[in-house]
């Protein structure tokens, strides 16, 4: 394929793709907005005002980076895990396997899916939590290659539990059992400062602490892991992640045969 | 003239140790309309899913236009148009959005895309579905769905995996003038079915593959020629009630107004009517008793399966022996 005709074939599946999210808005883009007023109202106003000043700032402003970087981690991740799954499940991945797309295509393709609504539903919610708190920019591009960052990692490890799943059980145990956890011990209500020792140590080997973190520095500029290493571990989780979503595809693991 | 496709000594063993193809060879000419046939689980999907890249062979080589599915794979996939036998397209999307798609993954661009998928919902006569979820189509609707999406890349090759199951005669017949279109038009096709007269009455060429073998390969007028006899149902006006005897062809009554007879090829058909015409019984209507492709068909496969077992009872005799 010429390049012309990779670029064609990459954007008819992103296209595709934000067609699909956007056409189940009800399932997708709504619900975040929702949870994250709920969020603003329960954590930021009711029981904030009980908790105080975090690292300098009120509460609802301390907690709005973290909200957003949450909807952010689970959309883009189930964007493309179910995308993904659908797409094995219905069987029309088959439509893409028969045409000469090379696998980084799709592979990409899909993925460029699950950042898009990664960073549709971060505008959304960035717009309600202005409704509740005043935020604050501290470096506008760590913000933004944080985000990409993100939501092109939980993309991948989206896409690589669909190609694990088997069934839709399959495809949900990751978000609620493990991400779930994760993203609610990773930082996003609380300083880990607040913790014993030994917890912060437990905190530190939470990748999602690295996002949530990196991600308040750019907002508030205050955060409790250095930039450096929230980026360093966000590039290199995301090559590992690609190279063995690479791989997955390109054997087409769970898909051929 | 290019082969359409060249397969050589093609092998397929899954992990669970079935051998779902023991070394086909195959050859089919460009711009043939070829009949791929076999009973259920004899290897033609596997064949099928090998040649379109959807699972990975054990051994062997496949050319398609000559080029190899292993080094010139892209090259490979852009002839081939693939109609599989189970819907496998997303059922939420609409119709024609699930064309242009397909044509957008071989990089023609979208604009082009939706002129050509404009013509072809007009001729497989889905043009006012085109807007609708394809899970609000008919059956027969989504077979010719599948059909309109393998075509937007225009290829030179269509496999057609059981492209009429479960839909009604007038849409089969309808898709049958399609196919025979595009064939005219320099389409090479392959066709899987379950319906034989399907296959007699569009196919040039034919293969029987029977538990991973190609059991036969020929003109579907050589395979048809073999039969040496033909029989044939005879709708008379009034009721027969004697019937003389002949040498000519035997003819046994079936119930009081149908006749059998079945007649060697070699004799003219005339020497029926004759017959019937001294004997004052008046036909009012005349067709085959059963499928010729169908009969040959089982018999092939009934003489394979018998080779089989002897060749099975040799073995076990060896062994005690």
């Amino acid at each position: 394929m010429t390049y012309t005709e990779i670029s064609t074939a990459f954007s008819t599946i992103v296209i595709k793709e934000i067609k699909r999210f956007t056409r189940i808005w009800i399932q997708t883009l709504l619900p975040p907005a929702i949870t994250t007023i709920l969020y603003f109202v329960i954590f930021g106003n009711l029981i904030g005002k009980a908790v105080g000043d975090m690292e300098g700032y009120n509460y609802s402003e301390f907690i709005a980076p973290g909200l957003i970087m949450m909807a952010i981690i689970n959309n883009s991740y189930a964007n493309v895990v179910s995308s993904f799954f659908g797409a094995k499940f219905h069987g029309n991945i088959q439509e893409m396997i028969i045409s000469p797309l090379p696998s980084t295509v799709v592979l990409l393709g899909f993925i460029s899916g699950g950042v898009a609504r990664g960073l549709l539903v971060g505008i959304i919610v960035t717009l309600v939590s202005m409704f509740f708190t005043n935020l604050h920019i501290h470096n506008i591009w760590i913000v933004i290659s944080v985000v990409i960052l993100t939501s092109f990692l939980l993309a991948l490890a989206g896409f690589i539990n669909a190609f694990f799943a088997k069934t839709f059980d399959g495809m949900n145990i990751v978000p609620i059992f493990i991400l779930g956890p994760l993203t609610y011990l990773g930082g996003v209500f609380y300083s880990i400062s607040m913790l014993p020792e030994f917890w912060q140590k437990v905190s530190q080997l939470n990748p999602i602490l690295y996002m949530v973190n990196g991600f308040r520095y750019g907002f508030l500029g205050v955060a409790d892991t250095p930039i450096t290493i929230t980026f360093l571990i966000l590039i290199s989780m995301n090559i590992i992640l690609y190279l063995v979503a690479y791989f997955l595809l390109k054997k087409g693991k769970g898909i051929l045969d | 003239m290019t082969l359409a496709i060249s397969i050589k000594d093609l092998h397929k063993k899954y992990d669970n140790d079935v051998h779902a193809l023991k070394g086909i060879n195959l050859d089919i000419q460009q711009g043939d309309f070829f009949a791929l046939l076999g009973a259920n689980g004899a290897g033609k999907s596997t064949t099928i899913n090998i040649i379109c890249s959807l699972s990975n062979k054990t051994s062997g080589s496949i050319s398609i236009f000559g080029y190899d599915i292993d080094r010139d794979r892209e090259m490979a996939k852009e002839q081939i148009g693939l109609v599989p036998q189970e819907f496998n397209f997303n059922i939420f999307e609409p119709v024609r959005e699930i064309i242009v798609n397909q044509g957008g993954y071989y990089g023609i661009p979208r604009k082009v895309c939706i002129e050509r998928a404009n013509e072809l919902l007009h001729t497989l006569d889905l043009w006012d579905k085109r807007h609708e979820q394809a899970r609000d189509l008919s059956g027969g609707m989504k077979r010719r769905l599948m059909i309109a999406r393998s075509m937007i890349h225009q290829p030179k090759l269509l496999i057609l995996d059981e492209p009429t199951a479960g839909v009604d005669i007038n849409i089969r017949r309808s898709m049958w003038g399609y196919l025979q279109k595009i064939n005219a038009a320099g389409t090479t096709i392959i066709l899987t079915t379950h319906y034989l007269e399907e296959a007699e009455s569009l196919c040039r060429n034919i293969a029987i593959i029977n538990k991973g073998n190609i059991v036969e390969n020929t003109s579907m007028k050589e395979l048809l020629n073999r039969l040496d006899t033909e029989t044939f149902l005879l709708d008379t006006r009034e009721p027969v009630t004697q019937l003389p005897e002949t040498d000519d062809f035997s003819v046994k009554q079936r119930d009081d107004t149908t006749l059998e007879v079945t007649i060697n090829k070699s004799r003219s058909l005339n020497v029926m009517f004759e017959y019937f015409t001294q004997h004052n019984i008046r036909i009012t209507s005349m067709r085959n008793r059963s499928n010729r492709l169908e009969q040959l068909f089982v018999e092939l496969l009934e003489n394979d399966n018998d080779t089989d077992s002897a060749a099975t009872t040799g073995i076990t005799k060896g062994e005690q022996s």
